[in-house]
Order: structure tokens, then C-alpha cells, then sequence
């Protein structure tokens, strides 16, 4: 939060009546647009903006889908087909909101990437890096309940398959789904209920968000050399350098959700989700979203119940105690040349865990998503603690100048 | 001689801790009481509890078919067995199972998953249990599997002619819901 100036001079008359009674211009001023932010941010550093927007969009979305869809079994179904064939427009929210999710989840992939490859969770920021951590699971508990709202054949079973995960909890577990379900089947009250919460979630996410922001803004962003800024030629002001880049790749983001949207709109979700809900018959090949892949790949390659279930979990709370795990001193991974090459391996193994949670659960599937699911837990447990300590790492550059210019040095010569 | 004051001192010094203690404790069960009702509203209401038993005819079912009806808001099977299904259940020894306990509701509890024990006695030929797979609740699919029983298409559990797990992630043996025979072809379940 250092460099930006509080005591500005407000020229407005009503402006500077209301700035002295509620600081409200000047946080505005020093916190969105005076930031100083370092200068050498690249692309992968838009994402912080896309997700913004996303959730803005999500909100607006699904504010007025909800003006027209109805939480109750016998009605769900047809109330969405209702949205897209009579109310106005009603197919381009719907399909909004649906494509949406799958692009939140897409950038918030490639913004929890980008914050691993450089290092963004190490010293001193822990806790934004965990208050992100608990964003992408109130983000997968949002889009989970959502999707059992159009009360189809997946949505059905992908909500009695997944709120029967608790029933691994020893001895509460039944109580425990009977008490989440408000009955002993998934059923009308459990669709009503996960309405009010898939309502009410995004308010709480967005509240996790100005916590994020607000992490952000004690040590400032991180950047792609991992060095700290040391002086003001070291970064920019936040306005209008940053609002108009992140501004630029928002627009091109969200040109390829419009492609979705208008060519693709069912591509990214499942064929049987236009059948209603059926409590009779379980479709032959149950699969979550895509973007849950990874960690029912993770559920699915473990034999027993109970530590199936613990799996899936710890491989996304093992996110949170990430920035005790890396041993290495050096934040950003261009500077680290064995954990450069782990990283992409643990990027590719989550897209083979992608895969695999996406196919049935037998034959080489089995075998390659163990591995998979083996080598995830490996990565962070073994050879994140060890690697830090064990490779030898580049020169850093003095600051980020330095190795600005000597980028543009190399260029021109 | 210890004074009148420091022993009065000691005196109350526990009485207030005491009263911090007892005033928090009370705080603590009040707000206690007034949270259940908002964590309770989210167990089955009285129209749903209402449901809770139905009856059914057997009569109708042919040997080797089975039906799947529903009680509570969840499928039910109940199948006519076969001689052949029968005495394939009854050959597995008790060191094969998985799962050794019957899971029959109408059997004493920790009952042996006997092939007996998972039905009613002397109407071995009629299997009655919960279409739910005991791992995450799909529908297992009839006469399918490695052991000529049941199969779950969602994590591959096989079950046997008797409805016990023998391969998979499912934890335990279907489970045999609470039911009666009324007379001869009627059972009412729940």
C-alpha cells in the first residue's frame, strides 16, 4: 500500500465534502488507480480482471434467470425450457449463465497456475493465496448447486452422487445426507434448498473477493521475476496502464465465451441433462462438469469409500499449506530450472486427470488414474518440499527494471 | 495467621470466576436453542416422513423377474428368484463376502450375510432390498455384474444374486429395507 497518496486535494466541491466525512475518493484514488503496480505484469496477469467480470456476470445473469425459472421438481424442468422458448432473450442468459460458469472456471484454472508457476503464495503472501483457496471452493460449491437447479438426469445424479460423499463421514454420514436432502432421496426440498444457497453463495463470494483484493493491496502484486519492487521506476500507476490491459484481455476473453455462446452454447455441457430427472433410472455414464474432472478422477481411483472421499478433499485443501510445502527461497518459477519442468509435468497430470475422470472408472483408466492421482500428491508432498532444496537457481536480476531494459537491450542489439 | 482479607480475596475471586463460567455456559445453551430450529427445518418435514410405508403385490412377479417399485421416494427391488440364483447364493462361502453383516433391517442386527439371512425364511425365492448402491447411490442394473447380480454402471460395484457386494468401492451389502408379509403374496414395506 506504499506510494499512493492519501492527502490528495479533491478540486469538486462535493467531492471533497463527502471525501472528508467517508474517504471514499480517496481509496478509490489510491487503491484503483494510483496503485503502484509493477510494470513487467504480463497477460497471465489479466485473469485477476477477467474473474472479475466474470462474477459481475454471473450476478446479473443470474439475478434475472431466477426472475423466471421455478424451484420446485415438478416444475424445474420446464420452467428452464420455459426460459428458452418464451421469455425474451431468455436463451441468451440461460446460455450466458451456463457458458459462464465453464469460462469462470477456465480462467480461474489459469489464474491458479499462474499464481503457482511464479510463485505468487510464497512469503508474505500466504493469506491471499488462501482466501483464494477458499474462493474456488465456495466457486465449485456455487456451480455444483447450480447445475441441479434445470433438474435433469444429471442433475439428479450428479447431486445424489455427490451429496452422498458425506455418507463416508463414520457414523453421522446418513443423518448427515438425510439432513442435507430434507428427506431420504434427493427430491423436491433438496432442489429448493440448494436454490436459496446457489442464490445466496455469490454474495459470498464476492465478499471473499474484496477480502482477496484487500490481501493484494498490503504487499502489492507480485510479478513475473518474483523480485519485489525496490523503487518507483520499478512500477506504474494501476490507472491507466493496467485498467486498459486488463480491459484489452476481457474483451478478447470474452470473445471467446460469445463463440461458445452463440455456436457452441451445449458443447461444454451433457446430452442427458435434457432428460428430466428420473430417480428410477441412473444414466449409464454419470460424469460432473468438466471442470470437476481432475478431483472425480481423484474420488473415483481410490477402492475404498472413506479414503476416497478423503482424497478428494485433501487434493483441494493441500492447496491451502501450498506456501509451507515449496522450500525454495526464489518465488518465480523462471529463475527455478528443475521445478520449471515440475510444474508443466503437474500441469499435464491434471489434464490427464481431466481425462480420466471423464471416462468409466475400469480397465487402463483405473490404472492410469491411480498414477495420476499418485503423482498429484506427489508433487506437492515430496518433490515440492525437496526440489527447493535440491536445485540451483539462476541469478535473480537487481530489480525489475534491470531485467526490463535488459530484455529491451537483447531486443534491439 | 493467614488474614480474614486474603482468605475473603480467594473467596471472591472464585465466585466471580464462577459467575463468568455459569453466565457464559448459559449464553452458550441459549444460543444453542436458538440455532437448532434453523439447523432442524432442514431435516424431512411431516409430509415427508408421512410417506413411510407402502404395500405391494407379488403375485404378478414371474420367477427370474424382477420389478422396481418405490417407497419413500427411492426405487426398491424386488426380484423372484430363481432355484439356480438361490443355490449360487447359498454356495459362497462366508470368507468370500465383502461385506459380512446381512444389512437386513428385519434380521437381528450384525446378523451373517447368509443368503437366509438377506431374506424372509421359507420365502427364499422373494429378494427384497433397496435399489441403491451402497458406495454413492446410483441404481444398480439388474441381472448384470461378475456375479450374475447386480452391477452399479456409476463406480463399477458387482453385487451377487443375494444383493451382497463382492467387487468394487461399494462399502456394504444392499440393504434390505423393513417389510412384512401381510398373507401369503402381500408384503408392506416400511
Amino acid at each position: 500500500m506504499s506510494g499512493h497518496s492519501t492527502n490528495y486535494e479533491f478540486k469538486n466541491p462535493a467531492v471533497k465534502w463527502l471525501d472528508s466525512r467517508l474517504p471514499i475518493f480517496s481509496l478509490m484514488k489510491g487503491q484503483a488507480m494510483d496503485f503502484p503496480t509493477p510494470k513487467n505484469l504480463n497477460y497471465w496477469w489479466t485473469f485477476g480482471g477477467i474473474l472479475a467480470i466474470m462474477l459481475v456476470i454471473q450476478l446479473i445473469s443470474g439475478i434475472v434467470l431466477a426472475m423466471h425459472y421455478t424451484p420446485t421438481a415438478d416444475l424445474a424442468f420446464n420452467s428452464v425450457e420455459h426460459i428458452m422458448r418464451d421469455v425474451n432473450y431468455g436463451w441468451l442468459l440461460r446460455y450466458m449463465h451456463a457458458n459462464g460458469a465453464s469460462m469462470f472456471f477456465i480462467a480461474v484454472y489459469i489464474h491458479i497456475f499462474r499464481g503457482m508457476y511464479y510463485g505468487s503464495y510464497k512469503e508474505p503472501r500466504e493469506v491471499l493465496w488462501m482466501i483464494g483457496v477458499f474462493i474456488f471452493i465456495a466457486m465449485m460449491a456455487t456451480a455444483f448447486m447450480g447445475y441441479v437447479l434445470p433438474w435433469g438426469q444429471m442433475s439428479f445424479w450428479g447431486a445424489k452422487v455427490i451429496t452422498n460423499l458425506f455418507s463416508a463421514i463414520p457414523f453421522v454420514g446418513d443423518s448427515v445426507v438425510t439432513w442435507l436432502w430434507g428427506g431420504f432421496n434427493v427430491a423436491d426440498p433438496t432442489l429448493n434448498r440448494f436454490f436459496s444457497l446457489h442464490y445466496l453463495l455469490p454474495f459470498v463470494l464476492a465478499a471473499l473477493v474484496f477480502l482477496h483484493i484487500w490481501a493484494l493491496h498490503i504487499p502489492g502484486n507480485n510479478n513475473p521475476t518474483g523480485v519485489e519492487p525496490k523503487s518507483g521506476a520499478d512500477t506504474i500507476p494501476f490507472h491507466p496502464y493496467y485498467t486498459m490491459k486488463d480491459l484489452y484481455a476481457i474483451v478478447v476473453f470474452l470473445m471467446v465465451m460469445a463463440a461458445f455462446m452463440f455456436f457452441a452454447p451445449n458443447y461444454m455441457g451433457h446430452a442427458d441433462n435434457y432428460i428430466p430427472a428420473n430417480p428410477l433410472v441412473t444414466p449409464t455414464h454419470i460424469v460432473p462438469e468438466w471442470y470437476f474432472l481432475p478431483f472425480y478422477a481423484i474420488l473415483r481411483s481410490v477402492p475404498d469409500k472413506l479414503l476416497g472421499v478423503i482424497a478428494m478433499f485433501s487434493s483441494l485443501l493441500i492447496l491451502l499449506v501450498l506456501p509451507w510445502l515449496d522450500s525454495s527461497k526464489v518465488r518465480s518459477g523462471k529463475y527455478r530450472p528443475m521445478f520449471k519442468w515440475m510444474f508443466w509435468i503437474f500441469v499435464f497430470d491434471c489434464l490427464v486427470l481431466g481425462v480420466v475422470g471423464g471416462n468409466p472408472a475400469e480397465g487402463h483408466w483405473l490404472i492410469i488414474g491411480r498414477i495420476a492421482t499418485f503423482y498429484y500428491f506427489l508433487h506437492f508432498i515430496i518433490l515440492l518440499p525437496l526440489v527447493g532444496l535440491m536445485e540451483k537457481p539462476k541469478p535473480l536480476p537487481a530489480s525489475i527494471s534491470e531485467d526490463v531494459l535488459a530484455k529491451s537491450d537483447a531486443k534491439s542489439s | 495467621m493467614s488474614t480474614v482479607e486474603e482468605v475473603n480475596q480467594d473467596d471472591d475471586s472464585t465466585r466471580r470466576d464462577f459467575l463468568y463460567i455459569a453466565t457464559a455456559a448459559v449464553g452458550a445453551v441459549g444460543t444453542g436453542a436458538a440455532i437448532w430450529p434453523f439447523i432442524d427445518q432442514m431435516n424431512p418435514d411431516a409430509s415427508v416422513r408421512a410417506l413411510s410405508s407402502a404395500e405391494f403385490d407379488l403375485a404378478p412377479i414371474e420367477e427370474g423377474q424382477g420389478i422396481t417399485v418405490v417407497w419413500r421416494g427411492n426405487p426398491v427391488f424386488i426380484r423372484h428368484r430363481t432355484p439356480k440364483e438361490i443355490e449360487e447364493a447359498k454356495a459362497v462361502p462366508m470368507s468370500d463376502l465383502k461385506d459380512p453383516i446381512a444389512r437386513n433391517l428385519n434380521a437381528p442386527e450384525g446378523a451373517e450375510a447368509t443368503d437366509v439371512n438377506r431374506v424372509v425364511d421359507g420365502k427364499e425365492n422373494i429378494l427384497v432390498m433397496m435399489a441403491i448402491c451402497t458406495h454413492l447411490g446410483c441404481v444398480p442394473v439388474g441381472e448384470a455384474g461378475e456375479f450374475d447380480g447386480w452391477f452399479c454402471p456409476c463406480h463399477g460395484s458387482h453385487y451377487d444374486t443375494a444383493g451382497r457386494i463382492r467387487k468394487g468401492p461399494a462399502p456394504t451389502n444392499l440393504e434390505v429395507p423393513p417389510y412384512k408379509y401381510i398373507d401369503d403374496n402381500k408384503i408392506v414395506i416400511g
